[in-house]
């Protein structure tokens, strides 16, 4: 197959890459430039973006000795991924911005962008299984990435080649290291690769601007704090909140809602967080299901599956939990697994 | 690089290493590498028209460049403080560019980017306005021989007639004219020309000022003052000697070259034009002697530059979308926007370059490949 490597200048999609070349397809690279300000030279939280990733990019393509290109995504990926980023969290809503990247800009902009170009498919670093149109979590359980890919098309999938799937981190690493891959022993990506010093209030604070509001005691009704802004905080958050009263019974307090048009934080006890049911909107379907519907569900991205019995509810679900789970922020995705099969997924309504 | 230059290369080195000559040493076998840098002066000044003692010889086209903006700037400046003024064509390399405005950061300049017609040319009558607003106070002109990207060949002779008349310092950076266009420094009226060594077939990590003798400039390099006290470090010796040959060579071969050349690029030109649909030619329409002889620069309408690459690359025809920034991103020609482009012709433009290995069979290669490259990179645009 004549495959297009996405290589972000780290470990894996180097490995994945390699694996590529060497089961014999016609491999080319790219390194997708997604800063608009992609001349800085970042240490410590490294991302998607950084010179030296582009090096490290580069390098890579060298010792494979494959074409190697960098696309510039930067717009793109403004519009697509941080605008909607901080559309989400203004609008009370907690979002995943690396499933949204790969749902808009490395299985939609650059897959089409290759299959115009003659490429059969994009080879990514996911930790992720797909063989025939069924995508399963990796053999690696801490770094299976499923969950972000969930939201891909069954087309989208079909120009989509995840060498990774079968060996652990561990082995990835060895892997590198025995083809003299430079970024063998390259720390892992954290956060959000766009917000370089891991700040996530202070970056929705530059955008949006402080928005000061009182938080909420959800049991008295009574004022029990102030904040800058709304968009600070994340359903189940507890840190943070700087309550000048303490609870009536002297247990910590969670937040239980966001309301963005008054910019009112709510708080209370933990248990109201929990629920047994989740609802869920804009549901994808990998293959055909059938409702009721009995698997499991993720709920957020390093969170574990939970058994649940599913149903439909206009063009999503309403999620029947066989024990209570801490309700997930708004905006987050709802993955549903057999196993270790992923069968859809769709956006949590909170 | 050409072979004589390869063979003078590797002699120099095998010279250099068995006798570890510095050519600034007093000994037997400095006195030898002196030699070589010394013949090489003179015979890279007998091609292109300049004395040896205005051959100044450095690490690059970039440094020379620097050299020429910084130094005249500085020295301009030192006797007259009023001096601040840099005049500067718009479609400068980047190594003129950012030396202005480093300049115009950190030391007072004022720089003022010389306006260009459609075609990337800088109109002498346009010099002489910017001139003439303050006499007194330009520093110094700097105007590129031929521009890198779309080959526009500069009034090169009326634009130095300007300056003259002014008593103003000119600088052109030849790096892309010598040995494709003739080059005489001292019939050109040029007081500062930049040229480099890969450009004409020579080694790289070489290159020259060529500096009038009485021009004033203030050394970048501080040191051991090797190059007439303006420019210190021990020379690569067989770099220098390759350069000189290649020079030397270049400039004999020049006219031949730019004969086949520019019926090859003619051609190809024709062709494209002929095959590819809503294909644009920027810079000087051909036939011109006002072009450089091998260069052909085209916007491709609804095609992205990059994908254009990618494609023609994969067909082994090697072409160039213009400059990238240090992450490798592709910029829209500086060069393209400063002749009136707009954003999205200069990120669909490609230029393709000849030279001397340049064949007929090439030009049909790029020719029999180009439409069907264009029409699956304008399906490739993101939407």
């Amino acid at each position: 197959m004549r495959l297009l490597a996405a290589l972000s200048g780290g470990v894996d999609s180097a490995v994945a890459a390699a694996l590529a070349v060497e089961a014999g397809h016609d491999v080319t690279a790219v390194h997708l430039a997604l800063s608009s300000a992609p001349a800085t030279l970042r240490t410590g939280s490294r991302g998607c973006c950084s010179k030296e990733d582009a090096r490290d990019a580069g390098r890579v393509a060298d010792v494979l000795g494959v074409p190697y290109y960098v696309w510039d995504l930067a717009e793109r990926f403004r519009s697509d991924v941080v605008d909607d980023f901080v559309a989400e969290y203004a609008a009370g809503r907690t979002p995943n911005p690396c499933l949204r990247c790969n749902e808009k800009i490395k299985f939609t902009a650059v897959l089409d962008r290759a299959r115009a170009l003659g490429f059969d498919a994009v080879v990514t670093g996911h930790h992720a299984r797909l063989a025939d149109g069924v995508l399963r979590r990796s053999v690696d359980a801490g770094k299976d990435q499923s969950y972000v890919l969930a939201v891909l098309t069954p087309e989208q999938l079909a120009g989509t080649v995840l060498p990774l799937g079968e060996l652990t981190k561990a082995q990835v690493r060895e892997q590198a290291a025995a083809r003299g891959l430079g970024v063998a022993d390259k720390p892992d990506s954290h956060d959000v690769c766009f917000i370089a010093d891991g700040d996530t209030a202070g970056f929705l604070r530059q955008r949006l601007g402080a928005q000061p509001g009182p938080v909420v005691d959800a049991l008295t009704g009574t004022v029990v704090g102030r904040h800058d802004g709304a968009y600070a905080f994340t359903v189940g958050q507890r840190r943070g909140l700087a309550l000048t009263a303490p609870a009536p019974d002297g247990r910590p307090r969670y937040v239980l809602g966001l309301e963005p048009v008054t910019s009112t934080v709510t708080v209370g006890p933990r248990e109201a967080l929990e629920v047994i049911e989740v609802r869920a909107d804009r549901a994808r379907e990998l293959a055909p299901l059938a409702f009721p519907l009995t698997c499991a569900v993720q709920l957020q991205a390093h969170g574990r599956a939970h058994p649940c019995t599913v149903v439909a509810d206009g063009d999503g679900w309403r999620i029947g939990l066989a024990a209570p789970v801490t309700r997930p922020a708004a905006g987050q995705a709802a993955v549903l697994y057999a196993g270790d099969r992923v069968l859809a997924s769709a956006t949590t309504r909170g | 690089m050409l072979p004589e230059a390869v063979e003078t290369v590797t002699a120099a080195v095998t010279a250099a290493l068995s006798a570890a000559g510095n050519a600034s040493s007093l000994h037997t076998a400095g006195r030898s590498a002196r030699r070589v840098v010394e013949e090489s002066r003179e015979r890279l000044a007998a091609a292109v028209g300049a004395r040896p003692s205005e051959v100044v010889f450095t690490g690059s086209g970039t440094e020379s460049d620097n050299l020429a903006v910084k130094g005249i700037w500085w020295s301009r400046h030192d006797a007259d403080p009023r001096r601040t003024r840099i005049l500067a064509s718009a479609v400068e390399h980047h190594a003129v560019l950012d030396a202005a405005q480093w300049l115009a950061d950190h030391e007072g300049a004022s720089v003022e980017w010389l306006e260009v017609d459609d075609q990337g040319r800088v109109h002498p009558d346009v010099l002489r306005e910017a001139v003439e607003r303050d006499p007194s106070d330009v520093a110094l002109v700097s105007v590129m021989w031929a521009n890198n990207e779309v080959g526009t060949v500069q009034p090169v002779r009326r634009l130095a007639d300007v300056c003259r008349e002014f008593d103003v310092p000119f600088h052109s950076d030849a790096v892309q004219a010598v040995g494709q266009l003739p080059v005489d420094v001292a019939a050109s009226g040029v007081d500062a020309l930049t040229l480099t060594g890969h450009k004409l077939g020579g080694p790289l990590g070489v290159g020259a000022l060529v500096l009038g003798r009485d021009v004033a400039c203030t050394p970048l390099l501080h040191g051991g003052g090797q190059e007439r006290d303006l420019r210190s470090g021990t020379l690569d010796t067989p770099a220098v000697a390759g350069l000189a040959v290649a020079a030397s060579l270049a400039v004999e071969r020049q006219p031949e070259l730019h004969a086949r050349l520019s019926g090859l690029r003619d051609e190809l030109v024709r062709r494209v034009q002929e095959l590819v649909p809503g294909a644009v030619l920027n810079g000087v329409p051909v036939p011109s002697a006002d072009r450089l002889p091998g260069n052909a620069h085209f916007s491709f309408p609804d095609c992205e530059g990059d994908s254009l690459l990618l494609l023609l690359d994969a067909r082994d025809v090697e072409v160039s979308t213009g400059s990238a920034c240090s992450a490798g991103v592709a910029r829209p020609s500086h060069v393209l926007l400063a002749m009136g482009a707009d954003e999205d012709r200069a990120r669909s433009s490609l230029r393709f370059s000849l030279g001397h290995t340049s064949t007929a069979a090439d030009v049909d290669a790029l020719v029999e490949a180009l439409p069907a490259v264009v029409e699956r990179a304008r399906r490739a645009v993101l939407r």
